[in-house]
């Protein structure tokens, strides 16, 4: 099963360990964590449901293609990995 | 008086306490709140002695925190979200139909318990009626067509900062917006209307500077004793009206009229204090010498004030929701975006200063004594 893995910088404000999920996409993969998390969901998607704009998300190290819809596949052994785009000072 | 100052910054929230036997009398927590964190806006409202703050997460977006214990213990809860964006909303007025910035915050009238209002960017106001658990956008406003032609001031898209609660009629609410006028509604939010005649917008094409739907108010404040009067820093000068905001006249003040803030006197209509900075084109206080202009005719005349206040070079700006007055109307809170923090306790005549390395001030404000 794929992991998805939150950085640190995101795990400050709402804690979430490693989670495995089912294989699918990378919208299936983050909805399965909001349902562990609901509020996680407001941290990684703006009110309109889009991934927000200084979000980032690596599938096996690799920068997923789709940012607007979230279909990128994540495999049996994938790790999804959610980090905060470095910006600001 | 009120005894308990907060401070939102750049780099988190800083709340102060009066000690009447230290020196000086205003000394921070140890503790300071959501340290790191942008705090864009505070709200303590004594119907619940709770205390509400927007950060603005920059890689995470809004987040409202909510504390019932003044400060110290801190709940998430809910955040104004705009609704889903229709099909039919395509075009460029409605390209950031999300939410950006909470840029106001007020508490409803004594009468409606529970009743919070908050301004955004880009332009959507929300009502909580359950103290800030759930929020609705308020349709009646952001459906107006006219919404549709204002645009940004100080950010990218447009923004509700001044909320103004009547306190003889909680119906009847004034918000200013930059740059979108004037708006008030007398049934507490089921119709609106522009309110901002007089205003010249001399930024704009000669056609336009007389709409009142395109001026950028910096800030809005209403006289808690007499409603009827308000006051307007624009980005084009001063401006007051007593008929309720139905007609605005100019004000001139030395050595600027230009600037960002307004405080007005609580019991006392007459009297007001701004800070000028030089002008559109250099934002910095003119001849680099910070002052507080103050009247206490109207607007008729302006004393300069700067007792205690940095001697020149000094480039602070204060921005918005920078400047504060108590309930007394002799306190004064003033915070810049250099990171200084100055209090008066004589209406302005001296000032104090209490820290000059914060993080750039975003807000200041005392909460209810």
């Amino acid at each position: 099963m794929p992991q998805i893995v939150f950085a640190p910088a995101i795990q400050r404000h709402q804690p979430c360990p490693p989670l495995k999920v089912a294989a699918g996409t990378v919208s299936a993969a983050l909805g399965q964590a909001f349902s562990a998390q609901p509020q996680m969901r407001d941290y990684i998607l703006d009110d309109q449901g889009r991934l927000r704009r200084h979000v980032a998300i690596f599938i096996d190290g690799r920068v997923i293609e789709d940012r607007l819809h979230l279909t990128d596949a994540a495999g049996e052994t994938a790790e999804i990995y959610v980090v905060q785009a470095l910006s600001g000072g | 008086m009120s005894d308990q100052l907060s401070v939102a910054t750049r780099k988190g929230l800083f709340i102060y306490d009066r000690h009447p036997h230290a020196s000086p009398h205003w000394l921070p927590r140890a503790e300071v709140q959501f340290l790191g964190d942008p705090v864009t806006m505070v709200l303590a409202d004594p119907r619940s002695a709770t205390l509400h703050a927007a950060l603005n997460l920059g890689h995470f977006g809004v987040k409202m925190r909510r504390s019932s214990d003044g400060g110290q213990n801190w709940t998430e809860v809910a955040v104004p979200a705009y609704p889903p964006k229709p099909e039919s909303a395509a075009d460029e007025s409605d390209a950031a139909w999300t939410l950006a910035q909470v840029w106001a915050l007020e508490r409803g009238g004594p009468d409606q318990p529970g009743l919070l209002w908050a301004g955004t960017i880009p332009g959507g106001l929300f009502r909580s009626l359950d103290g800030g658990d759930s929020w609705t956008l308020v349709r009646s406003l952001w459906d107006r067509p006219e919404r549709r032609e204002w645009f940004g001031g100080g950010y990218d898209h447009p923004g509700i900062h001044s909320i103004c609660v009547d306190p003889h009629d909680s119906r009847r609410v004034t918000i200013g917006i930059s740059c979108g006028g004037i708006w008030q509604t007398r049934d507490a939010g089921e119709t609106w209307d522009c309110r901002a005649s007089g205003m010249k917008a001399d930024y704009m094409p000669e056609e336009r500077i007389g709409d009142p739907n395109i001026q950028d108010v910096h800030r809005l404040a209403q006289c808690a004793a007499n409603p009827d009067v308000l006051w307007v820093q624009h980005h084009s000068g001063l401006y007051r009206s007593t008929d309720g905001a139905a007609s605005w006249q100019p004000l001139v003040a030395q050595p600027s009229s230009f600037g960002f803030t307004v405080a007005v006197h609580p019991q006392d209509p007459e009297t007001a204090w701004f800070v000028p900075a030089a002008k559109d084109a250099c934002r910095v206080p003119s001849h680099a010498h910070l002052v507080v202009t103050r009247t206490r005719d109207g607007g008729a005349t302006f004393e300069t004030l700067d007792h205690g206040l940095p001697r020149a070079p000094a480039y602070d700006l204060v921005y918005r929701h920078g400047l504060d007055v108590d309930a007394s109307g002799k306190r004064l809170a003033m915070g810049s975006t250099t990171g200084a923090l100055w209090i008066s306790e004589d209406g302005g005549n001296s000032w104090t200063c209490l820290s000059a390395h914060l993080p750039p001030i975003y807000c200041v404000r005392f909460s209810p004594g």
